[in-house]
């Protein structure tokens, strides 16, 4: 297991190196951040060539990403071109916000995804399937950026029972999290449901039929438990487009995480900003993928980490 | 042999509908996998069900035990209808008749422990108070199947076929039923392997005065375990008799032309083969008449036309217009 983590993590560091190239190097074809900061006025040569200098921007483009790449391996993401403040503490302060998103949106796609799909499983071919299935339908083809303004125009306009934008406790969290979890839950509850469907046709579960067991002890200890394998591994990945995804929620909401963050900083083309922000996420990404393959061996006693067989 | 009928099947049906439509809710035609079939099992014996796959012997089993719901007939267990209890009355009869799956690879829970899965029904019927003695009686139930204690803790998947079968006798067992029905129970294990596993079913009959019901396609082996057999073809009991009987001299056409089908050890022994035409008509269309009327070699004008029904023929049961007679025609073929 011990093995499994260290070569995992080894890998880890490769795909964040690649993305670090990939970051750094593409912010850079967007333009120069200094003529967007000059935007105003007609500055001389000279200026311009010592907000350079002060940037760091003078330098070669290899040696500025290796000086990048240093300065990453001590969690130093640099400054904010604009404001001078160190990014790693913006992105710090700002993570919290969107991870509590992020995982408000898992919350509520499982909320709604496991009872619609176990139903639908279970009530199969009867009007409980059908609506389950007509609901997922629904639930992927909403855009969540609309799903958003209506929720705010419904609830927080019309209604005035919550709160539109900002975050200042838990009940600013509810709008956000639907919006976010919305599309997740239509993809779930359809995963879900074929999930069980294949393992209510499988035969350990006439097995515990034939135990004498009831019927929803068959279908949440037994049947559920099995069909939560492949559910759980696809949250994993879905994790990272749910990140990708608050970006715009954040935008609908004002909510103050990263992904505003970084959608200033790339109109301001502040570097440092962009560079870490997406960093962050990145390493997010992969370490939640990481405790995804580590959760299998919890959830799946077949598979053993590290890929022993037994 | 105790002669106390335990368990009587009668006019047991299972139609199962094929649905089409737009909204898929019109039933367009049946499949008849359990059509009419009668019959009666001991106290103590074994009755084997013979015939091919797909003539409806596991629907039989599954129909018995309510894991499939009769679309007709009667199941009753010590003179009581199955069909028609309650579900309390329904729990405590799936503890008495228990069922041995074909596949000891699908039939386990893959995410339960041997000891989980042993010990569920005992909690369930409430059988065996406080953990110490659940765990004691499921060792208990591990050694009689011949598992080790120590493997009490593993997952099904690091068992081989075998080992998979034994836990899933130990879990019947843990029931304590008065009747198995056996699935198939060792036709995914290897030959080596299938007497190791008959040999402990019969133990255990010996041992707790059990009755089965041995479904299998593999004539040798029901030779070799079952007291009394019954044919099925396409949804139908064409004959049951004893053993010995059976073995020595089938009635039914179709039952003769199977039990040709078997290999026989004896080089000298010429052995005449009955090659049946023609393959099994689907069980959505069965032919008018006798099921088998299309491949009989015997066939005769009546059988095209009325059904044959399981009489008895001197104790021993067939349905075949054959016997219809009081005097057995000469026997040509």
């Amino acid at each position: 297991m011990l093995q499994f983590i260290i070569r995992r993590l080894l890998h880890s560091i490769l795909v964040l190196l690649a993305i670090s190239v990939i970051i750094f190097f593409s912010i850079r074809l967007t333009g120069d951040p200094v003529t967007v900061m000059f935007a105003a006025g007609e500055p001389s040569p000279e200026a311009i060539e010592s907000v350079r200098e002060n940037l760091g921007l003078d330098e070669p483009l290899p040696v500025q990403y290796l000086v990048f790449l240093k300065n990453l391996a001590t969690f130093d993401l640099g400054e904010s071109f604009r404001t001078g403040l160190p990014v790693t503490e913006m992105v710090v302060d700002k993570m919290g916000a969107t991870l509590l998103l992020a995982f408000g949106g898992v919350f509520v796609a499982m909320l709604i995804a496991f009872p619609v799909g176990i139903l639908s499983a279970v009530k199969r071919g009867t009007a409980v399937d059908f609506f389950g299935r007509i609901f997922s339908l629904i639930g992927i083809s909403f855009p969540n950026f609309w799903l958003g303004i209506m929720l705010i125009l419904i609830f927080s306009v019309n209604l005035q029972w919550l709160p539109a934008s900002g975050y200042d406790g838990i009940e600013y969290l509810i709008l956000p999290s639907i919006a976010l979890g919305m599309i997740l839950s239509g993809i779930l509850a359809r995963l879900v449901r074929s999930s069980m469907l294949e393992n209510l046709s499988q035969q350990y579960v006439s097995t515990a039929r034939s135990k004498g067991l009831k019927e929803w002890v068959v279908i949440m200890r037994h049947t559920f438990r099995n069909a939560l394998i492949p559910t759980i591994t696809f949250l994993g990945i879905q994790f990272g487009s749910l990140l990708g995804g608050t970006v715009i929620i954040e935008q609908v909401f004002s909510w103050p995480g990263v992904g505003r963050m970084i959608i200033d900083a790339i109109n301001q083309r502040d570097y440092p900003v962009i560079q870490g922000g997406v960093i962050m996420l990145a390493m997010i990404m992969v370490l939640v993928n990481l405790l995804v393959d580590i959760s299998y061996s919890l959830i799946d006693p077949r598979i053993k980490a590290g890929g022993g067989s037994s | 042999m105790a002669q106390e009928t335990i368990l009587e099947v009668k006019n047991l049906k299972k139609y199962f509908p094929i649905k089409g439509g737009i909204f898929g809710k019109k039933t367009l035609n049946q499949v008849k996998a359990v059509d009419d079939v009668s019959f009666h099992v001991k106290k103590g014996e074994t009755l084997g069900i013979v015939g091919e796959s797909g003539c409806g012997k596991s629907t039989t089993g599954k129909t018995i035990l309510q894991l499939i719901e009769a679309t007709d007939g009667e199941v009753l267990f010590k003179g009581k209808d199955i069909t028609k209890a309650s579900k309390q009355e329904m729990k405590n009869l799936r503890r008495e008749i228990q069922i041995i799956f074909q596949d000891p690879f699908a039939s386990l829970n893959p995410r339960m422990k041997v000891g989980e899965i042993i010990e569920e029904p005992l909690i369930n019927f409430g059988l065996c108070e406080g953990k110490k003695a659940r765990r004691d009686r499921v060792l208990e139930l591990m050694d009689q199947v011949g598992l080790r204690p120590e493997q009490i803790d593993r997952h099904p998947h690091e068992f081989s076929g075998g080992q998979r079968q034994r836990i899933g006798i130990a879990r019947a067992l843990a029931c304590e039923p008065s009747i198995i029905i056996a699935d198939e129970p060792v036709s995914a294990l290897d030959v080596s392997i299938q007497s190791q596993v008959l040999n402990l079913l019969r133990d255990l009959q010996k041992e707790l005065g059990l009755t089965y019901i041995f479904i299998s396609h593999d004539l040798s082996v029901v030779k070799h375990f079952c007291d009394r057999i019954g044919v099925m073809y396409l949804g139908r009991m064409v004959e049951m008799a004893g053993k010995h009987e059976l073995y020595d001299r089938p009635l039914h056409p179709y039952a003769e032309a199977l039990l040709s089908a078997v290999p026989v050890m004896d080089p000298k022994r010429k052995k005449k083969d009955i090659i049946l035409e023609g393959d099994v008509p689907s069980p959505s269309d069965p032919p008018k008449g006798c099921a088998f009327h299309p491949r009989c070699p015997m066939k005769m004008d009546i059988c095209s036309e009325v059904r044959p029904q399981l009489e008895n023929q001197n104790g021993r049961f067939v349905a075949c217009h054959l016997y219809d007679q009081p005097t057995e025609p000469e026997r040509t073929g």
